[in-house]
């Protein structure tokens, strides 16, 4: 599954990537209310692609996709970014700890141990890494990486996120109400690539709303009851 | 004490305040949910107002009992601060159903063309079927 907003340049390199690795996999696009051609760039690459008809930002358009997969029934759920920065190749790691039964959510982190090559600029690192911690703290797991967007579900993942899932800069928050909810997380060392065209949805400007808007949202899900999962098995 | 045309302005201003909710209600511009709270406003203000006594006694409870009327604003203040909260509750809810609504519409949309898609296939194959008949 594959969140996009006016990538029309890199979605056909995303879809052929997951198609390249393994074309079993049913890809579907998310397209954001885009003003270029994603929709029609993604379908002809053979992704199945839903249209939001206008942009209801990252969050919405995410869970657009884990809605899908959780009425089209599926139990395993990848999710990766459409500016190319995730690599399928890595897509094995992800469904490894799932397929063995061992987790629910499995993260693509670039900072589980020392070997990633990823060094973000300082200001962003030192973000990264006191949101990791707050996570980490109120969470009760050690988290290493909470901006990642390349995940895998499985289906009380799907469950979870078709039903309760951030509107706006979902991450964070969507690993915390994770492992509130009891689901049992895995991290798995990943490498991210540089963007190969467009621009990140998170500018220099933004940056104080995010950090803001993040720290109040974890404040009120630490708050918040979340109900046990059936499924989990924490 | 509260002067006189203070009283007046007063009770005139909630009068009118009142009698502009109750029009937009009627004419089916305003709903009665999102009325209550002005009307309510504009009711708690002509009391105020009207009642002289009463706004001597309650500006001595809060210590402004030099300038009465200053419970008048007051008073104001905190109910359109009330109403804009109440505004907030109600675009927070309304933007949670319009992101449902959007996706819903992304997977119907999705549904109906592949709907569509295996309509027309089957539409083809059933045609190429006759042709096959017609032809034998």
């Amino acid at each position: 599954m594959v969140p996009a907003w006016n990538e029309a340049g890199a979605i056909g390199r995303v879809v052929d990537g997951v198609l390249a690795f393994d074309s079993t996999i049913d890809v579907v696009v998310v397209d954001d209310a885009s003003t270029d051609d994603t929709a029609g760039v993604a379908r002809a690459r053979g992704a199945t692609v839903l249209r939001l008809p206008f942009n209801v930002g990252i969050g919405g358009a995410v869970q657009t996709g884990f809605k899908y997969a959780l009425a089209e029934g599926y139990d395993l759920a990848l999710r990766l970014d459409g500016d190319g920065q995730h690599d399928p190749a890595e897509l094995p790691k992800l469904i490894d700890p799932i397929e063995r039964g061992e987790a629910d959510l499995v993260i693509g982190s670039r900072f589980v141990d020392q070997t990633g090559t990823y060094r973000p600029p300082f200001a962003r690192r030192m973000g990264i890494r006191v949101f990791a911690r707050l996570v980490s703290l109120l969470g009760g797991q050690r988290v290493t990486d909470t901006t990642s967007g390349f995940i895998a579900l499985d289906r009380v993942g799907i469950e979870l996120f078709a039903r309760e899932y951030p509107h706006d800069y979902p991450e964070v928050e969507a690993t915390l109400v994770a492992l509130r909810s009891g689901l049992r997380l895995a991290q798995v060392q990943v490498e991210m690539r540089e963007r190969e065209t467009g621009t990140s949805s998170i500018t220099f400007v933004r940056s104080l709303y995010y950090i803001v808007k993040v720290m109040l949202a974890l404040l009120v899900a630490s708050l918040r009851r979340y109900p046990r999962l059936e499924g989990a098995r924490r | 004490m509260t002067p006189f045309r203070v009283s007046i302005v007063g009770v005139v201003a909630s009068i009118l305040l009142i009698l502009v909710v109750l029009e937009l209600v009627r004419g089916r511009r305003l709903k009665e949910r999102y009325a209550l709270l002005w009307l309510a406003t504009g009711g708690v203000l002509l009391v105020l107002s009207a009642w002289r006594g009463g706004l001597n006694t309650i500006a001595g409870w809060v210590g402004v009992s030099t300038y009465p009327p200053a419970v008048l604003f007051a008073v104001a203040t905190l109910f359109i601060l009330l109403v804009l909260l109440h505004y907030s509750t109600v675009i927070s809810k309304l933007t949670d159903e319009n992101i449902e609504l959007a996706q819903r519409v992304a997977l119907l949309e999705e549904q109906v063309s592949r709907l569509a898609a295996d309509e027309s296939g089957s539409t083809r194959a059933r045609s190429a079927r006759v042709d096959q008949i017609a032809q034998s």
